[in-house]
């Protein structure tokens, strides 16, 4: 993986949608197998690894959700003022 | 893309099941003016809206509508968990069993199924938000309604919660309409759709 600075917008969303759905998919098996162990450490890194990158994607560009407001602009209100995902802002 | 927090937000611990308040408070999980309707349609509209402060509102409104409409099905699942037969039949929830057992399912407290048509996505900036205004009231005359109805304070503490909520987001919709026009012609708002019609949004606010 690339070093997460040195990555553009399309760059960091692809990363972060690859992971994501790591998650999404491991959620679901876990729901199904909740006492397996090596499954629950492979989902946290995954989880750790996607919550940084949103951490940083939300510093660079706009917040990836609320809950990272506090790494963007204070200035103005970019979860409202950026593109909206279906018009080409986090694809 | 959506993800969920499991809490609910705003807490229900209802005691006493009532089967007769679960079918009155049902419409607003998934009848007319109801919570699962508020979503579809926020959501449903956002796309078409150009301008990025309404898509935005559009999308929280309509995503804290998806925590209410799970907040109406707790309060209905409280209400009528743990009932006996006998509650049932006497209650008038037979109908409802017979097709549901004590299983959530979107209808209106007449029994009408939740449909679509209950609510628009005109592509009409304007007009939606016309639309949207219209329905938080109605919501919250529902919601009065309920609290007419229904004496239970647990109940009723959690309806008070969802009525509020919709007062604020009918002020917030007046805002976003209030967005839209300053953006148009202040002699004709319906000049032209911003949603549709290819023009020069500036030029088309100048004509007179």
């Amino acid at each position: 993986m690339m070093k997460n600075h040195d990555m553009s917008r399309e760059a960091l969303l692809h990363e972060i949608s690859v992971i994501d759905f790591v998650v999404v998919e491991m959620t679901m098996y876990l729901d199904t197998h909740p006492y397996e162990r090596e499954a629950i450490a492979y989902l946290n890194h995954y989880v750790k690894m996607k919550n940084e990158l949103e951490k940083e994607y939300s510093c660079q560009f706009e917040p990836m959700s609320v809950a990272y407001a506090p790494e963007s602009d204070d200035n103005k209100w970019l979860w409202s003022l950026a593109p909206m995902p279906w018009e080409g802002g986090c694809r | 893309m959506w993800s969920y927090e499991r809490r609910l937000q705003y807490p229900i611990n209802i005691k006493e099941p009532n089967a007769k308040a679960a079918q009155i408070i049902i419409s607003q999980y998934g009848g007319p003016d109801g919570e699962l309707s508020a979503s579809m349609r926020y959501l449903s509209q956002r796309y078409t809206i150009p301008y990025n402060e309404v898509a935005g509102l559009l999308t929280d409104i309509g995503t804290e509508e998806l925590a209410h409409f799970e907040l109406v099905g707790a309060i209905v699942h409280q209400l009528t968990r743990n009932l006996s037969m006998e509650e049932i039949e006497k209650s008038g929830f037979a109908p409802y069993y017979v097709d549901h057992t004590l299983a959530l399912w979107p209808q209106a407290a007449g029994g009408i199924p939740f449909n679509a048509c209950e609510f628009q996505s005109k592509g009409d900036p304007i007009t939606d938000l016309m639309e949207d205004m219209a329905a938080e009231q109605k919501a919250r005359t529902t919601y009065d309604n309920i609290l007419r109805m229904v004496k239970d304070p647990d109940v009723c503490d959690a309806i008070k919660f969802l009525r509020a909520r919709e007062v604020v987001h009918f002020q917030r919709f007046g805002e976003a309409l209030r967005i839209v026009q300053d953006k148009l012609n202040e002699k004709n708002f319906y000049a032209f759709n911003p949603a549709f019609d290819s023009c020069n949004t500036n030029e088309m606010k100048d004509k007179r």
